[in-house]
């Protein structure tokens, strides 16, 4: 049994040592239950046994709205195995049996409320998990929702995007814990060839308003992308990228080795060459 | 007066706990803009000149109520009025909205706007009014509804708008609107999304709405003039909801007039087999308060909180969640809403051909059937108003192949 009080400092303990190390963060997404949990939990331990820093697992909902085909798919595979939230989460208790890579539930707002706020945080917080990211849920929306999750010590991540003011983004770090979540582009999740010019101009802003350590995702799936992320940044996200590995796979070994190569290849293009940092004083 | 006549929103963009704002957080400053403009545009005396003069001239307002004398004759009792939002140009109430929507867009500086369509009906109106202000516009639908509708895709494709397939999840309007988004999230900068029911994030229930709230208006002061008294009930179909909280907003205040909604009962009481939210009390399974596409509100969903499948013969009417104005009202019992089946709508579709001459939109017909199958309860006392909110041209196919 894991103490509740060590699940909030799991995630924040990570980006001290990325800090300390002058390394970028690569955190995995990848959708529970596609194609099934068990497949799921080897997924999982492969990606930390290559250095992913942070794994998002995304709880499969009807109709992902924030998302683009890729993960389309992933949540509609999932769904008909029969994946739910409670499920998702024995998934995190199951893998806190075997490590303890930081783990974040990525979910659209309905499954959680239909479970229950307090139901839900209790629930996962037991299970091992350290942060929620509710896709459509903004600090406007989500007073009760953080007040419960605080409680139960689970980080509340939320998404800060490039048509977000100053004064919202300055809102949004404020109510969120762990790190702040850019989204790099307008649009769906999804990979894609070039990260968009204006995104450094948009960290920057991110950056004056906030100490959180950043983290940026949508559309980011190259090595290239990691280099170009590692001097403005503090963890790149992954996921569709990933989530076509599983989908492409012959099998299920077949596809715990092509995700732990992605993440051995952005890993290494975290830890050398252009995106290596300064080491904070 | 209840406090729901004071105050219907207790909070910006809510309806008791109703409605809200749950988006992506890239749609939320566009939210705020729209929301800002549409604020302005309700006191600027040029955009409601131009407001005033298309619904004049070019949709065809005000609409006749009209007394339906044989109708009145065959149920044998109340005296019945029809709104007839299904004389408008393109066929249907939906260009009320779309045509103030499509003044916003422009007052934006918005050069393309996206919209979602189920019938049809509110594609062809965003396509016509685009066509009309020279925006570019983009339609989804979903390939079930396209097959259904063939007539409006035709038509939408006439009218210079790209209809765009959708064939993910149930294929029909929920999906549309998905995708929609989808759209508008990628696009923002440039695009303005042209929703077309009292649904999604603030200030679109609001807003939709108050470009609907049209048609109660004109009918309350229509019934007076012709009957010197307000009516006793008021009928529409509910699917987001758009022509009925049109029809009823005038009257929240005239609390002896009593509303009823009309949702799609389908073909059975199980979830999956109706698009009944606020039916409950029928038998009709399945809705809770949950939150999906934007707004807080009563959804059809399974006990994991993923969204259900629904079933109506009416495109127009097949959609899980209710507008959360609707289930304010409801819980506020400030209206009722029961569900009709598909086969009693196609059954009230025919007898309103053959007593007054008018072939309904499968959307309304569910209003005239709730109409009739409450026939027992009215007494000759008794006015009533329904709102026919769309012609029938586009169910053609379904009528010639059930009747």
């Amino acid at each position: 049994m894991i103490a509740a009080s060590s699940n909030s400092t799991r995630i924040s303990q990570r980006f001290a040592d990325l800090r300390a190390s002058g390394e970028l963060g690569i955190i995995a997404y990848i959708t529970a239950g596609d194609p099934s949990l068990d497949a799921t939990l080897k997924f999982v331990l492969a990606l930390a046994e290559a250095g992913a820093d942070i794994i998002e697992l995304g709880v499969p909902f009807s109709d992902p709205l924030a998302d683009g085909p890729t993960i389309q798919r992933a949540s509609e595979r999932a769904l008909k195995s029969g994946i739910s939230l409670a499920g998702v989460i024995d998934l995190v208790h199951r893998i806190r049996q075997s490590s303890q890579v930081p783990l974040i539930l990525f979910s659209y707002y309905n499954p959680i409320l239909q479970m229950g706020l307090e139901k839900f945080a209790r629930a996962a917080s037991e299970a091992g998990a350290d942060g929620v990211l509710a896709t459509d849920l903004t600090p406007e929306e989500s007073a009760d929702y953080r007040r419960i999750l605080a409680a139960h010590n689970l980080d509340t991540i939320f998404l800060g995007a490039p048509t977000s003011t100053e004064e919202r983004l300055a809102k949004i770090a404020g109510v969120s814990s762990g790190f702040l979540y850019l989204i790099s582009r307008t649009g769906v999740t999804g990979a894609k060839d070039a990260l968009p010019d204006d995104l450094p101009v948009l960290i920057r802003r991110a950056r004056a308003v906030t100490q959180l350590p950043i983290a940026v995702g949508f559309g980011i799936s190259l090595p290239g992308h990691v280099s170009v992320l590692g001097r403005l940044a503090d963890a790149a996200v992954v996921g569709s990228a990933l989530v076509s590995e599983i989908e492409n796979a012959k099998s299920i070994d077949a596809a715990c080795a092509a995700l732990a190569a992605r993440i051995r290849s952005l890993k290494q293009a975290a830890t050398y060459g252009l995106s290596r940092r300064e080491v904070a004083p | 007066m209840s406090s729901i006549l004071q105050s219907p929103t207790t909070a910006p963009g809510r309806f008791g706990p109703y409605g809200g704002r749950y988006v992506p957080e890239t749609l939320m400053v566009p939210l705020f803009e729209l929301e800002r403009a549409y604020e302005i545009a309700k006191s600027d005396v040029s955009f409601q000149a131009q407001l005033q003069s298309l619904l004049k001239n070019f949709a065809g307002r005000p609409t006749p109520l009209q007394f339906a004398s044989r109708l009145t004759e065959h149920l044998g009792g109340p005296r019945i009025y029809l709104k007839r939002e299904d004389l408008l140009h393109t066929g249907a109430h939906k260009i009320n909205n779309a045509i103030g929507q499509g003044l916003l867009a422009l007052k934006m500086g918005k050069p393309r706007i996206v919209a979602e369509t189920g019938a049809g009906q509110h594609g062809v109106a965003s396509a016509t009014i685009a066509a009309h202000l020279g925006l570019e516009c983009v339609v989804y639908m979903g390939t079930e509804d396209m097959a259904r509708q063939a007539l409006n895709v035709a038509r939408m494709r006439l009218l210079g708008a790209q209809v765009v397939a959708v064939a993910s999840g149930s294929r029909t309007l929920k999906d549309a609107i998905n995708e929609a988004m989808r759209d508008w999230v990628t696009n923002v900068r440039t695009t303005h999304y042209l929703l077309g029911s009292v649904l999604g994030a603030h200030p679109y229930p609001t807003m939709v709405r108050d470009f609907q709230s049209i048609i109660g208006r004109e009918a309350r002061e229509q019934i007076l003039a012709a009957e010197k008294r307000l009516p006793t009930h008021l009928f529409a179909c509910v699917g987001g909801g758009s022509n009925a909280i049109g029809l009823f907003y005038a009257f929240l205040r005239d609390s002896e007039v009593k509303m009823v909604g009309i949702e799609a009962g389908g073909r059975g009481s199980e979830l999956g087999e109706h698009a009944a939210r606020l039916a409950a009390a029928q038998g009709y399974a399945g809705a809770r308060p949950g939150v999906l596409q934007g707004t807080y509100t009563y959804v059809l969903q399974n006990s994991d909180g993923q969204i259900a499948a629904t079933h109506s013969i009416s495109a127009g009417l097949d959609y899980p969640a209710i507008g959360p104005e609707h289930a304010w009202l409801a819980d506020q019992h400030r209206a009722q809403y029961a569900a009709v089946s598909d086969s009693a709508a196609l059954d009230a579709a025919q007898t309103l051909a053959r007593t007054e001459g008018i072939i309904p939109a499968l959307e309304s017909a569910h209003a005239i059937a709730g109409l009739i199958e409450r026939r027992a309860q009215f007494t000759p006392d008794d006015l009533i108003i329904v709102n026919l909110s769309g012609r029938g041209d586009k169910d053609m196919d379904t009528y010639s192949r059930l009747l």
